[in-house]
């Protein structure tokens, strides 16, 4: 990435650098070695792995409480749909807000970017209620629906349409006779796709991470991974850590993959300025 | 209308065939309609959606807050302001109103400084660039459940990591939960811990858009590299910072699955709930127990208030600050 890299970084930086990353990483990798442990060694220090990782998995799968396998499933459909409804409703207002003429486009774009400031949370009482009335609660589509569309979604597909599409595009297109959803699906689409795969990125993370909203209007019967995570942390009494570090792990697992495989578009997309939730 | 589109060979406009003149002029109409119209259409969806579930909800709090709701017998009653009164007289809605300042804090402000000066680090010529910048953002890929469950036992009272070091170092073990400043830092740590790398991020994205030949001209004035991250980066990254204390404080005053997950899972935060935040509070008296709806919602919206107000001075104070340094 070309910019304004001018101080070549001296041996102090990297070694600043290299102890945030290590605080970073340390908690995670922590966790992953109790998860390895015999639950009677749960708190022996210093923090050396121990060879029980497969038994606590196997032990936490088999709490019929937490779930977890379901709930792992149940993250991956939402998730997934709620990404896919993300970017394409995103870059359709997206490429409509960017590349289109309509009447009173200005203030419809300053009213998404507004949208971004409404913390849902607030609103969550009512929407439970919602929920009750349209008889969702403990359904997956109580933790979907809600989050099809996203302003910050639409505002970003803007920004990248503007400078991503040419308008000579668009006219040859329109000049070939391809009507305005031909020219969205075959030309901007297309053309869309690394500002797409960022903000997939990014909600399918936002949406795997979410706690608050599963945990009010879910029910054990339907949980997502957080969820089945709840459950397992709730049980602590009895003690059982490593299955419940086994839990986090397996949890936090796909994301790291994830991670691992597209940090890069990731770390671009936040420089970008995502937004936070 | 696209099978329209699809008759037409896909030759230049310019040349149409000239035997089919009506068939023309149905596909040119259809063409205006389509450019007039469709835009609407292609953003409707999300004004659709938003609307019913973003902000409806909302709107429809303040409404919720005007009624006492009855569980047993399911009835809601007209209860006008009362609930906003009880609000005033509550010890734990002010106990919890402190513990989320303090928090919020706690968290926001070594963060976001810390996240500044990280940025300038980063904001340099040096190998495995990408790793290293993997490696600070790493902790914002976790989920906020898993963050709390290893949190609360990496501040564990007796068996903890922290109080281990603190004992191998010949410190008396910290009572992370009974005492209520140390609890705060605690929570104020993980939050800490999962955004700074993240606003790092953010920080470096609005760095590097800063020209070069800036901090050239300042370099020949003999100014040090210090001295040009005050006075260049920091001013003129100033809406990235203000964007970034913003979300903040949005997101800081509705802290929820942290202190939850720190204690145990329970919304109470701690015996003497010296650590339950307001969004702890709201959910217990709505969610468990008597589904005191009303009163949760007059507590959401006198948040929505504090978090509005807040972000207002946030928003002042920090555009002063850096304003005033002069340049």
């Amino acid at each position: 990435m070309p910019g304004a890299q001018l101080w070549q970084a001296s041996p102090l930086t990297y070694l600043a650098l290299i102890l945030g990353g290590v605080l970073s990483i340390f908690p995670i990798i922590w966790s992953f070695i109790i998860a390895s442990r015999d639950n009677s060694a749960v708190y022996e220090m210093p923090p050396t792995p121990g060879d029980q990782l497969f038994t606590n998995v196997d032990r936490m799968l088999a709490n019929e409480d937490a779930a977890f396998l379901y709930g792992l499933v149940n993250s991956a459909v939402v998730s997934t749909v709620v990404t896919i409804s993300v970017i394409f409703f995103s870059s359709l207002a997206g490429f409509a807000f960017a590349k289109l003429k309509f009447r009173g486009s200005n203030a419809l774009l300053l009213i998404i970017i507004l949208t971004m400031m409404v913390p849902t949370q607030l609103g969550v009482i009512p929407l439970y209620l919602m929920m009750v009335e349209l008889g969702w609660t403990g359904t997956l589509q109580a933790v979907i629906v809600p989050f099809l569309v996203q302003g910050f979604g639409v505002f970003m597909m803007r920004q990248y349409a503007m400078s991503a599409i040419s308008d000579e595009l668009i006219e040859a297109a329109r000049l070939d006779g391809c009507s305005t959803w031909r020219i969205y699906w075959n030309v901007v689409l297309p053309a869309l796709r690394p500002a797409a795969a960022v903000l997939g990125l990014l909600t399918f993370m936002q949406t795997w991470n979410e706690f608050l909203w599963p945990f009010i209007v879910l029910t054990p019967d339907t949980p997502t991974v957080q969820y089945s995570l709840k459950i397992l942390s709730s049980g602590l009494y009895q003690t059982d850590y490593v299955a419940l570090f086994a839990g986090t792990a397996l949890a936090t697992l796909p994301l790291l993959i994830v991670f691992i495989i597209f940090g890069r578009q990731i770390i671009g997309g936040i420089m970008e300025g995502a937004v936070k939730s | 209308m696209s099978s329209t589109v699809g008759a037409v060979p896909p030759t230049r406009a310019a040349s149409p065939p000239p035997s089919a003149p009506l068939h023309r002029r149905r596909s040119y109409r259809l063409g205006r309609w389509d450019l007039k119209y469709s835009p609407y259409l292609y953003v409707t969806p999300f004004f659709v959606l938003f609307g019913v579930f973003g902000l409806f909800p909302v709107l429809y709090t303040v409404y919720v807050s005007l009624f006492d709701y009855e569980l047993l017998s399911g009835t809601k009653e007209y209860a006008g302001l009362e609930n906003y009164r009880l609000l005033m007289q509550d010890a734990q809605f002010w106990n919890a109103a402190y513990n989320t300042l303090g928090i919020f804090l706690l968290s926001t402000v070594p963060q976001l400084i810390v996240a500044l000066m990280l940025a300038n680090l980063l904001n340099r010529q040096m190998r495995a660039r990408t790793l290293l910048r993997m490696g600070v953002v790493i902790p914002n890929i976790t989920s906020v459940a898993a963050v709390g469950i290893i949190f609360a036992l990496i501040f564990a009272d007796r068996y903890g990591l922290i109080n281990w070091l603190l004992g191998t170092v010949g410190f008396d073990p910290i009572a992370w939960r009974d005492n209520r400043f140390a609890s705060w830092f605690a929570i104020a740590f993980m939050v800490d811990w999962r955004w700074t790398g993240y606003n790092a991020l953010i920080y470096l994205g609005a760095m590097q858009a800063i020209p070069k030949d800036l901090y050239e001209s300042a370099s020949l004035d003999g100014a040090s590299t210090w001295r040009q991250f005050w006075t260049i980066t920091v001013p003129l990254i100033r809406p990235t910072i203000l964007f970034t204390v913003i979300i903040s404080t949005i997101g800081g005053f509705q802290i929820f699955t942290e202190p939850l997950m720190y204690g145990n899972g329970l919304v109470r935060g701690g015996v003497d709930h010296q650590f339950q935040t307001l969004a702890m509070y709201i959910y217990e008296k709505t969610f468990t127990g008597n589904s005191e709806y009303g009163y949760g919602a007059a507590m959401s919206w006198l948040l929505f208030m504090m978090i509005i107000i807040f972000a207002l001075i946030n928003f002042v104070l920090v555009r002063r600050s850096v304003k005033g340094d002069k340049k």
